[in-house]
């Protein structure tokens, strides 16, 4: 049941031809599986491995490294607290604190209803901004436990159902390299001659008009 | 707090604080609709792209050379040097561009992405001509949902536009952008994981030698690994010259850098800075800049290139923002990171933060990285809840001896007599995450050893953090 | 030798201006003060090693990529920037670089990973079974800190969890040096065991429902540096210093693979692959490996048996000898030596096949003698330009005209994956069932049966092919692809190849341990002879006085079922020396019980003619003995003894009368630990082809039967790790054609061909050529040997709906 759609395989496909190795589409392909089921199955391991010619222990091997790729169901809202130092030094633990009193529950788990699992996270790149949390890998910047509290009665009211996909999606934008425009994907070694510009001098005319 | 800061704080790009100083990859974040095409070509865009495709390939690369593009991403080596490092004649050539920005401390690449991807997409197309690659894979960190949208917005309409693809702007230069991002894993920050991970494998990095990228990279060709910042500077590069590039900052350092300033400063911030010119003291306590350390608190220690790096004391303030003197001075500038820490900081639990986030983020390849650094967590845990022991302390130095091996670098302390060991260390990983988790440690224990001894022999517990900066304000400052 | 000896030799004994050109590949470097001479591209632990220096390893492996992993082999290199610490294991030797192993930073770098590997170690080596053999042990005794500071709680896991049916995983032991997942990936092709989670949570782990059923999983155990990995057959059997051992060579199929044969109070306990560089490379298939559980039996003969009106009964070997003899001597006198057919040989050692060649045709003076059992390809094959295995996996271009590899020759398929995998080599394959090696051709055509010769001769007048055929030097491996289509079509393959590239090299594809040494020895038809087809039809006929049966069950082996029978049925007598009461023997009025491997000592020859020795590690089960002995027994009743007290008479007797084998004595072949290649028989009978077209006719199918690795050969089958590896037989067609012949998936079917009928279930299999079925030879549930006519040049099939 948790293979990929066929709408979806008809994406991997896409995103495969893009590489001139087909399993350099695995980590993009699970992100499509967890946007398709909220979670990676075992099903969508193996349908990606037959889709990219990988043996499913190695697919497994590849997404278990990665911390997003969930092998277990989580929440539709994934708040990750960052504990790194420039959070840390800011209260990111009071934050914490009071994302599991107001939850209900530990970091690491998921509520009852489903709709919240708490991550206590590494760095999210927004130090300037601490203490800072995601969710489902949207940023909020200098948050403090009440403007937190504010976010989950936001989050549980559906007010951020325009800006935050459920957990699995993360950009809600894909690249389509349109077929006309697209140089290809050619394995190395049938492409070892070097570009043609490389060998012709400069390629445009400089006075050419913008 | 009596004193006014200056500078331009920009709603739309959170933490970029423009000030009256030279911007080469920023030049644009001042307009809300810095990432659309429109504005891009409306200021200039793409005309980089159009000065260097009316030059021969070796003309562009020579031009880059000259004006010394330091590496952003925390090696700091010259782009031009490196795009010279493939083989001759073999090909296909690929270049790998590093958007996976997660070291701590580090906020810079993100913004960079978020508010100006045709910068960075004009950027990869002008190292794509200049070195011959034939394919690009721009790989954007996991967690970074915006950038992923931006960047995917950009390209599609560059495409459109025939900024990418085939025969790009009517010429025989035809290269693709793969946009590629990731899944969570700091290490794939490094660059053998990150062309690793980009082959689909787990992100584990493999050993220089064989493996630079330069010549044995991405499917075993020649790879050109970049960061987002340094193509950036690219477009800006190719329109205005290598002589007003290096008119800017000093000879070894020339141009700007972006340097991300967090913790316990009055207004943390991503400045883009002259490089090797401006001091932590201009940083930490500038008006243009962070203004002093908050609630009028004293400076105790701070992290001067992102999590991996020693730290200094204030005896270092006036050290420039340059990679050589860092170094002479125990520690390294790596991505543009300073994390401050004021007289209240709890220093082994703010060391703990560190070192738990590279034990954390091992990728568990190298024995000394994967079992050293958990070991290390486990005891600065312990001593940190007030369960350390005598032995403990020694047993860090004896763990972090064993992933590096002889002295490690840490700065001077008139305080404490000491003078500096300088940058860099040795050690028995193969890339820098292990040390990273012993880095914060040894410069915890040296500098603060006190701090250590009081937690185990006193058993006091000292506040690990203070309250955030709005609470902490509105309480009239202070703990 | 090694360069460096010659180097320095030359260096300090012969003066400056005659000194020899100065060596190319030779590298100058500087090890622990001393000047080394390393071979260029060589690794500094290799270098270290050849010269004395014995750096300390774990992940490191001489037979594949280095990873740098362990971090236990760190030394210090100096190439001109000072000292760096850097890994031995993939940092190759440049010109004038200082290596330093023992220096105090080297010491606490190897204290230190030793400490960190033992953290989290279990060091439950008491009840380890590598405890005695552990890298993990011997080293820290060597290299360790002497003391552990670590007082955290161990990391822990399930232990042990089973990843195969051969192989299980204690993750608590692991050091995670990413041996046996390297193994997986890049020698075997099997990558089912990977690397899963991250950093301290690191584990070897399997897909769920899908284990490491690789052929080669039994390899994985023995590079495992700790007791992380053990084999079920050899779990908690003895303590490794209990072991006795000997080296040999495994003659479970005719690789030919070194082994050490490994023994507690008289009991084999486990083989080991030993690195023979121009053979297995250290590595063997779990079938060799795991197979002495066979020669352990309790089914095994004991004692020699004769017919009497109860059936087959014990008896002494004296008499069962006497009636051996005279069931021949018998035989003799109604019909002569032309009635008496011998097959077999192929089973054990040269010295048997060399002493019953001379029973047979000196003694008792009969033609009619054969080691193959219409399952390879005419004996004169090993008369072409042989290959040798080097000369196939470093040959330009291989040509497979040969049944799947990894299904028969295991660790030739390894071999050649190797040569494709590190770009020595491309594969032209042609096939009529896709297996192994399909995925690593450059070209691989599947054929229907009738167009093999159509083909390879379509193949060969493909400019493109024969560009990449003219670009360097050619291996053809040749071999019986198909039982179920005459011989005269791979012959005839084969001969078209050769034609076009008269240069190539041949290795033949037989399957049998040392069919190769009793067909080079004399296990063949004298002129005028018989080979076993016409044997048995003659048998069949009612023309055969006596069958001897040689470790050979044509019941369980010849293609034709139903010809086997009858020759059974038909033959007068039969004489049978065999380890086990096999379908065939059972038929025999004389049984004589045979020692089986290690228990006897002797020579055996691989595919090459590569002669290697054969070691004796336990006495012989009961009272069996070898088959040397039995032939010079029977010699002296048939009143010609052929004298020999010792096999090493007999290995001398074939030195001495063998031209082939002139020169390969006991005392050779101890010089040489990889063997001595015979040389090619000259005048071996010709190979002679007949043609094989044939046109469709009203079936719809034609029939594939080949083997798997596993099947219902006794060394499986009484092997119970190994027995339940065996497929039912099934039918797999391919899915497009299960649809046309409107049969399902999964449900039993008739498949009739003009010879006979079976039941068998279908299976939908895609990489079926298209209008063929395929079906497992000598396997449980239905005996495709019934719908095989071995005078027919193809079979043809219907498929019916019950």
């Amino acid at each position: 049941m948790s293979r990929l759609t066929d709408a979806n395989i008809k994406l991997a496909k896409e995103i495969i031809g893009r590489y001139p190795r087909a399993r350099s589409a695995i980590i993009p392909l699970l992100h499509l599986a967890q946007e398709q089921h909220g979670h990676i199955t075992n099903a969508a391991i193996a349908h990606i491995g037959e889709l990219v010619g990988a043996t499913s222990a190695e697919v497994l091997g590849t997404c278990t490294f990665y911390e997003m790729f969930k092998m277990e169901p989580v929440g539709k809202y994934l708040v990750n607290i960052c504990g790194t130092m420039s959070c840390a030094l800011l209260g990111s633990d009071e934050l914490m604190h009071r994302a599991e009193h107001t939850l209900g529950i530990k970091a690491g788990s998921t509520t009852a209803d489903g709709l919240f699992t708490l991550e206590h996270a590494e760095c999210q790149a927004a130090c300037t901004e601490a203490p800072c949390l995601q969710v489902n890998y949207r940023h909020r910047y200098r948050v403090t436990p009440d403007q937190l509290d504010a976010l989950i009665v936001d989050l549980r009211a559906g007010n951020l159902d325009g800006e935050i996909p459920p957990h699995g999606t993360v950009a809600r934008v894909r690249q389509h390299i349109p077929a006309g425009r697209a140089v290809g994907a050619v394995a190395p070694e049938d492409a070892t001659d070097p570009p043609v510009w490389l060998s012709t001098g400069p390629s445009i005319n400089a006075k050419t008009p913008k | 707090m009596s004193e006014s800061l200056t500078g331009t704080i920009m709603p739309h790009a959170p933490g970029f604080i423009a000030g009256d100083r030279p911007r080469i990859v920023t030049s644009r974040f001042e307009y809300e609709d810095s990432y659309t095409l429109e504005r891009y070509l409306a200021t200039d865009g793409y005309s980089g792209l159009r000065a260097c495709l009316t030059r021969a390939a070796a003309d562009v690369h020579n031009e880059v050379k000259t004006a010394t593009v330091l590496g952003r991403g925390g090696a700091g080596f010259p782009a031009g040097v490196k795009w010279g490092l493939t083989p001759q004649g073999k090909f296909p050539r690929y270049l790998v561009v590093n958007g996976d920005e997660s070291e701590p401390g580090t906020y810079k690449d993100r913004l960079l992405m978020e508010r100006d991807p045709h910068q960075l997409i004009e950027g990869c197309l002008i190292a794509c001509y200049a070195a011959g690659l034939s394919q690009c894979f721009l790989y954007i960190r996991g967690e970074m949902a915006l950038a992923q949208e931006r960047v995917a917005t950009a390209l599609n309409d560059a495409y459109a536009a025939g900024y990418v693809g085939t025969n790009i702007l009517g010429s025989n230069f035809s290269v693709d952008i793969v946009l590629h991002w990731g899944a969570g894993a700091y290490v794939v920050g490094e660059e053998t994981a990150l062309i690793e991970s980009l082959e689909g494998n787990r992100g584990m990095p493999r050993l220089k030698p064989p493996f630079f990228p330069a010549a044995i990279g991405l499917y075993g060709q020649p790879t050109i690994v970049n960061n987002v910042e340094t193509l950036a500077n690219l477009p800006w590069l190719l329109v205005n010259g290598a002589a007003a590039y290096t008119a800017i900052g000093t000879e070894s350092s020339p141009g700007t850098r972006m340097v991300a300033v967090s913790g316990h400063v009055r207004r943390p911030g991503v400045y883009e800075i002259v490089n090797g010119t401006t001091t932590f003291r201009d940083l930490v306590y500038g008006n243009e800049f962070c203004g002093g350390i908050r609630n009028g608190n004293e400076l105790k220690a701070f992290v001067p290139g992102g999590g991996s790096a020693p730290w200094f004391l204030p005896d270092q303030l006036d050290l420039p923002f340059e990679g050589k003197l860092v170094g002479a001075a125990g520690s390294m500038l790596g991505s543009g990171a300073i994390m401050v820490m004021d007289d209240t900081t709890d220093i082994p639990a703010a060391a703990l933060t560190l070192t738990r986030f590279y034990a954390h983020e091992s990728c568990g390849k190298c024995t000394p990285c994967r079992e050293g650094g958990t070991w290390l967590e486990r005891i600065l845990s312990r001593i940190v809840a007030g369960n350390g022991t005598d032995a403990d302390l020694d047993q860090l130095l004896e763990v972090g001896e064993s992933i590096c091996p002889g002295s490690f670098p840490h700065a001077a302390s008139e305080r404490l007599g000491l003078t500096a060991v300088p940058f860099p260390y040795k050690m028995t990983t193969i890339c820098f995450v292990g040390p990273s988790a012993f880095a914060p440690i040894h410069s915890a224990l040296t500098l603060f050893r006190d701090e250590f001894i009081a937690k185990i022999v006193k058993r006091t517990l000292i506040p690990v953090t203070a309250a955030p900066i709005a609470a902490a304000s509105a309480a009239g400052g202070g703990q | 030798m090694t360069l460096s000896d010659t180097a320095t030799e030359s260096a300090a004994e012969s003066p400056a201006d005659d000194a020899p050109p100065p060596d190319p590949n030779a590298v100058s470097v500087t090890l622990n003060g001393t000047t080394i001479i390393a071979r260029k591209g060589e690794l500094v632990i290799a270098a270290a090693e050849r010269h004395g220096e014995y750096i300390p390893r774990f992940c490191y492996h001489d037979r594949m990529n280095p990873v740098g992993m362990c971090r236990m082999c760190l030394v210090e290199v100096d190439s001109g920037r000072g000292p760096q610490i850097t890994v031995s294991c993939m940092v190759t030797v440049a010109p004038d670089m200082k290596i330093d192993t023992e220096s105090a930073t080297v010491k606490r770098m190897q204290e230190g990973v030793l400490e960190l590997l033992l953290a989290n170690h279990p060091l439950d080596c008491p009840v380890c079974d590598k405890g005695g053999e552990c890298p993990l042990q011997d080293q820290t005794l060597a290299y360790g800190p002497g003391e552990s500071r670590f007082v955290e709680e161990k990391r822990h896991y399930e232990k042990p969890v089973p990843i195969s049916d051969l192989v299980f995983l204690d993750r608590e032991r692991c050091i995670l040096c990413d041996r046996c997942t390297r193994f997986a990936d890049e020698v075997a092709g099997d990558a089912m065991i990977q690397f899963t989670s991250r950093g301290n949570n690191t584990q070897i782990a399997t897909f769920p429902n899908e284990p490491f059923s690789s052929y080669f999983s039994g390899n994985t155990v023995q590079i495992c540096p700790v007791g992380a990995l053990t084999a079920q057959p050899y779990r908690f059997k003895a303590r490794p210093w209990d072991l006795e051992q000997t080296e040999s060579t495994c003659t479970t199929c005719a690789v030919g693979c070194r082994t050490v044969v490994q023994s507690s109070r008289n009991e084999l306990l486990r083989y080991q692959g030993v690195d023979s560089d121009p053979v297995n490379w250290g590595w063997l298939c779990d079938r060799g490996r795991f197979n002495f559980e066979a020669i352990n039996s309790d089914s095994r003969l004991a004692e020699p048996l004769v017919r009497t009106a109860d059936g087959l009964v014990p008896t002494s070997w004296n008499a069962a000898l006497s009636a051996a003899a005279t069931l021949i001597t018998d035989a003799l006198a109604a019909g002569g030596a032309e009635r008496i057919g011998v097959l077999g040989g192929a089973r054990g050692t040269n010295e048997d096949a060399f002493a019953w060649a001379r029973l047979a045709h000196d003694v008792i003076g009969s033609p009619n003698v054969y080691a193959q059992l219409g399952d390879g390809l005419p004996a004169g094959v090993l008369g072409l330009n042989r290959a040798t295995i080097d000369d196939v996996a470093s040959a330009t271009t291989i040509v497979l005209l040969a049944p799947d590899l990894k299904e028969e020759l295991p660790v030739l398929y390894l071999r050649v994956r190797d040569a494709v995998q590190n770009k020595r080599s491309k594969v032209i394959e042609f096939t009529p069932k896709p297996g192994g090696l399909t995925g690593q051709a450059w070209r691989s055509f599947g054929y229907e049966p009738g167009t093999q010769v159509g083909t390879v001769q379509q193949a060969l007048a493909d400019p493109v092919i024969a560009a990449q055929l003219a670009k360097g030097t050619v291996a053809i491996v040749a071999g019986r692809a198909n039982l179920a289509e005459t011989t005269a079509a791979t012959v005839q393959a084969l001969q078209a190849l050769l034609a076009a590239l008269p240069d190539a090299k041949v290795l033949p594809a037989f399957r049998r341990g040392n069919v190769v040494g009793a067909l080079q020895l004399g296990m063949r038809p004298r002129p005028g002879g018989l080979d076993s087809r016409s044997t048995l039809m003659a048998a069949a006929d009612g023309k055969i006085e006596c069958l001897i049966l040689v470790g050979c069950d044509p019941l369980a082996d010849f293609p034709d079922t139903d010809l086997a029978r009858r020759a059974l049925a038909g033959a007068r007598r039969i004489v049978a020396v065999d380890t086990f009461l096999t379908e065939s023997s059972k038929h025999a009025h004389v049984v004589l019980a045979a020692a089986a491997y290690g228990e006897k000592s002797g020579t055996t020859t691989n595919l090459e003619g590569r002669v290697t020795t054969v070691s004796q590690q336990v006495t012989p089960h009961g009272t069996s003995r070898p088959d040397w002995m039995i032939a010079t027994a029977l010699s002296k009743l048939l009143g010609s003894d052929l004298g020999f007290t010792s096999v090493g008479e007999v290995t001398s007797a074939a030195a001495r009368t063998v031209a082939t084998y002139a020169g390969i004595t006991t005392e050779a072949l101890a010089q040489s630990p990889d063997g001595i290649v015979a040389e090619v028989p000259a005048g071996i009978d010709p190979i002679n082809a007949v043609s094989s077209a044939v046109g469709r006719n009203s079936y719809d199918f034609r029939l594939v039967a080949s083997r798997k690795l596993y099947d219902q050969a006794v060394g499986t089958a009484m092997s119970p790790s190994l027995a339940h590896l065996a497929v039912a037989a099934t039918a797999h067609v391919h899915p497009l054609d299960i649809e046309r012949a409107g049969v399902h998936v999964g449900s039993d079917v008739k498949l009739s061909s003009p010879k006979g009928s079976i039941i068998i279930r279908v299976e939908a299999d895609e990489t079926v050529v298209r209008g063929t079925v395929w079906v497992p030879f000598n396997q449980a549930g239905a005996n495709v040997g019934e719908l095989i006519d071995c005078t027919a040049v193809v079979t043809d099939l219907r498929i019916e709906n019950l």
